[in-house]
This record gives C-alpha cells, sequence and structure tokens, in this order.
C-alpha cells in the first residue's frame, strides 16, 4: 500500500469513529463501510480501527474474522453468493454451482485473476420458494439455472468497463 | 381454502399505534398478555412477559430491538414482512418501545437482506415526517426512533444474545444467560428482543383488540402463523395458517402429496416422518419459527442431514466444545452412513453425543443442532442402514469444491 494511500485511509477511519463518537458499537457499522469499499478489512486497516476505538487490533481481528462478510483478504469486485441450504439445493444448486466454476474458470473460495469475481457458497439467502438462489454483491438472483449464468455474469463485466477487459486478457495470457 | 387466513393482511397505518398511546404502558403489555402472543421466532417466551421484565425495570436507558435476522433455513417470511408490512412492523416497533419505555428501537437486519435497507430507511424517514416518528409522536409526548443496524453474516446472531454481541462490536457469540437482555442487555440496558413477524402481530392485536387475535389458533398457541414452505411441494410461498393445523393439511395447501417426510422449523427444527403428519402445529406440539420445508419420496433424507450438519460446522461459533466438536462427529457420521461403513455401534454412540449436544451446548444452536440427525437415525433406519457404496456415491452424495 502506498503512503499517501495509508494517510487516506487512516483519514477516512477516522471519520467513521468521529461519526459513531470512538464507541465500540460502532465497530461493525465502521468495518461493514471499509469492507464495502476497500473488498477487505486490511491489518492497516483494523490497526486504525483499534486504535480510533481504543481497543485492541487482535479485538477487531476478532471480529473481522467471525463474519462471513468481512474478510482481512481482498475479494473480487464482485462476490456472488450462492446459496447452498436444502430447498436450493433441491431446486438444482449443484448444477448452478458447476456452471459457475466453468464460466469463471474457479472453484469456491477462490478469486478470479482479474480480481473481479470472488465465488463463494452462503447460507439460507431466504429465497427458499424461488431457489436456486445468488447474489451478486448486494443483487439477488432467484431461479437461476446453468444457461442464466453465463448472463448474469456478462452483465458485472460489462459493468466494469473497457479497462477490465484488457486486465482479463492479461490475466488469461499470463 | 378454509386453512389459510389473512388476519394480518390489511392494516390501517397508525392505527395500532395510536390506540397504544392513549393508554398507559401497562394497559399495553395486559392487552398484548390478553392475546396470549408468544414469540414468532421459534422459542415460543410470551412476548407480554418479556414486555414487562423488561417495563418494571428502573434505566433511563432501554432498547427494543428488531430482530431481522431471519436466518433459520427455509425461512423467508420476514423477507416478505420487511417489504410489504413496514407501517405494522414500524407500529410494533414503536408500541414496544412505548411499553417498555425505551426511546430507541434498532432493527438488527441480516447482511443477506442488504438490498432491502434503502426502502426501510425511505418509509422511516416518511414516519419522521408524517409524525409516526420522533419527538412527541402523534403529539403524545412519547419520544421514539428507529434505526436500521446491519449483521454481517453469521447465523447464530439470530440468538438473542449473540445479536446483542454483535450490536455491540463483537463477535457474536452467545452470552450466559442469566442475566437476561431484558434486565441487562444492549450496553448493558434492558432490552427487548422481538421478531419482525411478533411485532407486526403485536400492532394488529393493539389495532382489534385481543378477543379478535384468539379467536385464532388453540388455548396454548393464540392467533396466526406465517409459514415459509418451500421444498417438494408445487405452491412454494408463505402462507398464514391458525395455528394448530396438521401437517398434512400444510401439505394439502402447497401441493406437497407424496412427501416421505417435513422439516419442520428448518436446519434446527424437526424432521418428521409421514408416518406423523398428523401431528400439529402449535405450541403444544410442533413449535416453529414457521420454516416448512417439504421432501419428496425421492430425497435422500442423509442428503438432508449432511446439508444440514455442513450448515452447523461452519455456524457454529465455536464458543462451547459439545456444538464445535460435536458436529464435525455427527457430519462425519452421516458420511460413513452414506457409504455404508457405520455400525449400529457406532451409530449409537453418535446418537448419544446428539443427545448430549442437545443437553449440554449453550445456545439455541447447539442444543438443536442434532436434531435433524436424530430423528433422522430414528425414524428412518431401514434408509440409511447397510447402504451399498454406489447409492452412497451417487448423484446427490458429492459436493465438489465447498468451501470450507
Amino acid at each position: 500500500m502506498l503512503a499517501t494511500e495509508r494517510e487516506s485511509l487512516r483519514h477516512e477511519i477516522a471519520e467513521l469513529a468521529e461519526k459513531f463518537e470512538h464507541k465500540r458499537d460502532g465497530m461493525m457499522p465502521m468495518l461493514e463501510t471499509i469492507q464495502e469499499k476497500y473488498r477487505c478489512v486490511s491489518d492497516f486497516a483494523m490497526q486504525e480501527v483499534a486504535r480510533q476505538l481504543g481497543v485492541f487490533p487482535t479485538e477487531v481481528y476478532g471480529v473481522v474474522s467471525f463474519y462471513s462478510f468481512l474478510s482481512t483478504e481482498p475479494k473480487g469486485k464482485f462476490v456472488i453468493r450462492l446459496c447452498r441450504t436444502l430447498s436450493c439445493d433441491f431446486a438444482g444448486k449443484r448444477e448452478v454451482a458447476r456452471q459457475l466454476e466453468n464460466e469463471l474458470g474457479i472453484r469456491f473460495g477462490e478469486t478470479t485473476k482479474d480480481r473481479l469475481f470472488s465465488l463463494e457458497y452462503c447460507n439460507c439467502l431466504g429465497m427458499c420458494d424461488n431457489g436456486p438462489a445468488l447474489l451478486v454483491n448486494n443483487d439477488v438472483y432467484t431461479r437461476v439455472h446453468p444457461e442464466l449464468v453465463s448472463d448474469i455474469l456478462e452483465k458485472y463485466r460489462r459493468m466494469f468497463g473497457p479497462a477490465s477487459q484488457l486486465e482479463e486478457m492479461e490475466a488469461h495470457h499470463a | 381454502m378454509a386453512n389459510v387466513v389473512h388476519i394480518m393482511e390489511r392494516y390501517e397505518p397508525g392505527s395500532g399505534l395510536k390506540k397504544a398511546l392513549s393508554q398507559s404502558r401497562q394497559d399495553v403489555i395486559r392487552t398484548v398478555r390478553e392475546s396470549g402472543i408468544k414469540g414468532r421466532g421459534g422459542a415460543g417466551f410470551p412476548t407480554a412477559v418479556k414486555w414487562n421484565l423488561c417495563a418494571v425495570v428502573q434505566s433511563e436507558k432501554k432498547f427494543i430491538v428488531c430482530n431481522a435476522d431471519e436466518g433459520e433455513p427455509g425461512t423467508f417470511k420476514d423477507r416478505l414482512l420487511l417489504a410489504e408490512r413496514t407501517d405494522a412492523l414500524f407500529d410494533g416497533i414503536t408500541i414496544g418501545g412505548y411499553a417498555i419505555g425505551a426511546k430507541l428501537g434498532i432493527i438488527y437486519l441480516r447482511a443477506e437482506y442488504t438490498y432491502m435497507r434503502p426502502g426501510l430507511e425511505a418509509k422511516l424517514a416518511e414516519r419522521r415526517t408524517s409524525g409516526l416518528l420522533g419527538t412527541s409522536i402523534l403529539g403524545s409526548g412519547c419520544n421514539f426512533d428507529i434505526e436500521v443496524r446491519m449483521g454481517a453474516g453469521a447465523y447464530v446472531c439470530g440468538e438473542e444474545t449473540a445479536l446483542i454481541q454483535s450490536l455491540e462490536g463483537n463477535r457474536g457469540e452467545p452470552r450466559n444467560r442469566p442475566p437476561y437482555p431484558v434486565n441487562t442487555g444492549l450496553v448493558g440496558a434492558p432490552t427487548s428482543v422481538n421478531n419482525v413477524e411478533t411485532l407486526i402481530a403485536c400492532a394488529h392485536i393493539l389495532a382489534k383488540g385481543p378477543e379478535w387475535f384468539r379467536k385464532f389458533g388453540t388455548e396454548a398457541s393464540t392467533g396466526t402463523k406465517l409459514l415459509s414452505i418451500s421444498g417438494d411441494c408445487k405452491k412454494p410461498g408463505v402462507y398464514e395458517v391458525p395455528w394448530g393445523i396438521s401437517l398434512a393439511d400444510v401439505i394439502d395447501l402447497c401441493g406437497g402429496e407424496g412427501a416421505k417426510a417435513v422439516q419442520v422449523g428448518g436446519a434446527s427444527g424437526r424432521t418428521v416422518p409421514a408416518a406423523q403428519f398428523r401431528r400439529k402445529l402449535g405450541f403444544e406440539d410442533l413449535a416453529t419459527g414457521g420454516s416448512i420445508i417439504i421432501i419428496g419420496p425421492e430425497r435422500d433424507l442423509l442428503d438432508v442431514a449432511e446439508n444440514f450438519l455442513d450448515f452447523f460446522v461452519e455456524e457454529s461459533c465455536g464458543q462451547c466444545t459439545p456444538c464445535r466438536e460435536g458436529n464435525p462427529k455427527l457430519l462425519e457420521g452421516v458420511q460413513l452412513l452414506k457409504h455404508g461403513k457405520c455400525s449400529i455401534g457406532y451409530l449409537r454412540e453418535l446418537q448419544g453425543l446428539g443427545r448430549t449436544m442437545q443437553a449440554a451446548s449453550k445456545c439455541g444452536l447447539g442444543q438443536s443442532s442434532a436434531n435433524a440427525f436424530l430423528d433422522i437415525t430414528e425414524h428412518f433406519r431401514s434408509e440409511i442402514l447397510g447402504r451399498v457404496s454406489e447409492r452412497g456415491q451417487g448423484s446427490g452424495a458429492r459436493e465438489q469444491g465447498r468451501a470450507s
């Protein structure tokens, strides 16, 4: 991380802490904001949150490592979470899972080389009457079938714009 | 159909709240007590008792928390309520807040429902403008506001003490009870944690009276229950039914004929075999938060057990030994059964372990995580014993590349 980036992150965390009056119960919303913007809560971010809230960095690490929507390692720009619960399983989750892996060229728990997509399982999304269901960041997709998978991915690939295509090609040739 | 009712559908915004604010706090709690309503999240603790315990504590600071951490596998009624019944919900939270003497209500919304947050925030802003929230609500002198806080993906945070831990910025590890949240809750202040459906029902009860509510359901389980029905049926969805309905009738409703079992109450609930479909939903027999998963005749019940145990292994907070160590052992046992490699002696040991987990785990997660395993190994012995390995390795058995 560049020194200037660290400085701006430090500043951002200080502002967040201010908003929550440096209270411990502001920790979750602070971490959620950092995760959303930086796709992870880095070691440096955890130290800064700890400093601002007056707790040990390990306490922050304990929290970050507990919740599945927070991560210490950077996630892709788009995190795909496929519901693995029974009803979605009955509705054809396995085929969707296989197709996602095929389209992305990664396994569950991994991130594509171009850092565009992370693929994960999650527990019940509350879409059991419309399974299989998956989330892409905060967007929910229901009644997903293998055919639909590539359309969904394409939508997000396009959102990233031309730069990503270059990155993708680089990743492909790497 | 006679079994479907719609008592929680029509609601005049502000109507329950208006009635509540014109009464004393004690009268509000009395009305709720007379309705006989019990918590809709699954545990079934009488709502009026919870509110009263909270109300009688002398404290400057109190909270009412709406538990919108709907994470029980197979439950999605709150998703619907949060999107379509927000008026009744916010009324319910405000009524509860008034009854216990809280100034702030918090909606703890699960991270998976982040897409619903903007809608809720917009509705809250609307209510502040129209005088249903904020200072001196409807000119009553009662001040109250509601904020939305997000979870971050942890099933156990649906447990009330874990939820409070999470709100305080901690790992979502359940606390020992007592002290109960009604005495020592969020930041040490008396806190009432109520399910979304409970709070909505309370708004209706205030608006229409406790006698109206008691007309539905049974003596010990008054009112109606929203069921989230999914799985092998023609018409999955949310159904409102009176308590006391039999599973056979539920199956009729949703077109789940031929089911060999019904999972009542989600992963932490009971696996009820076809022979017991006359059993009734209610606190007298099958209490449930509303998750109903129909299991069709072609399904492998060991797949079901494996799916749930996978879930519990992942979601156990790891604090107490029976749950942390027990769930992986049961999961391993299911896999042995699938491969036809489990002796009856070992199965008996695992069942003993399951009962130990029920008795010795610290919170509801661990106490209930062995339920499905115990039910399936008790009721479906001919299906699970002595498998030849092809069946165990059939299409349903493998889940490649599962994230651990």
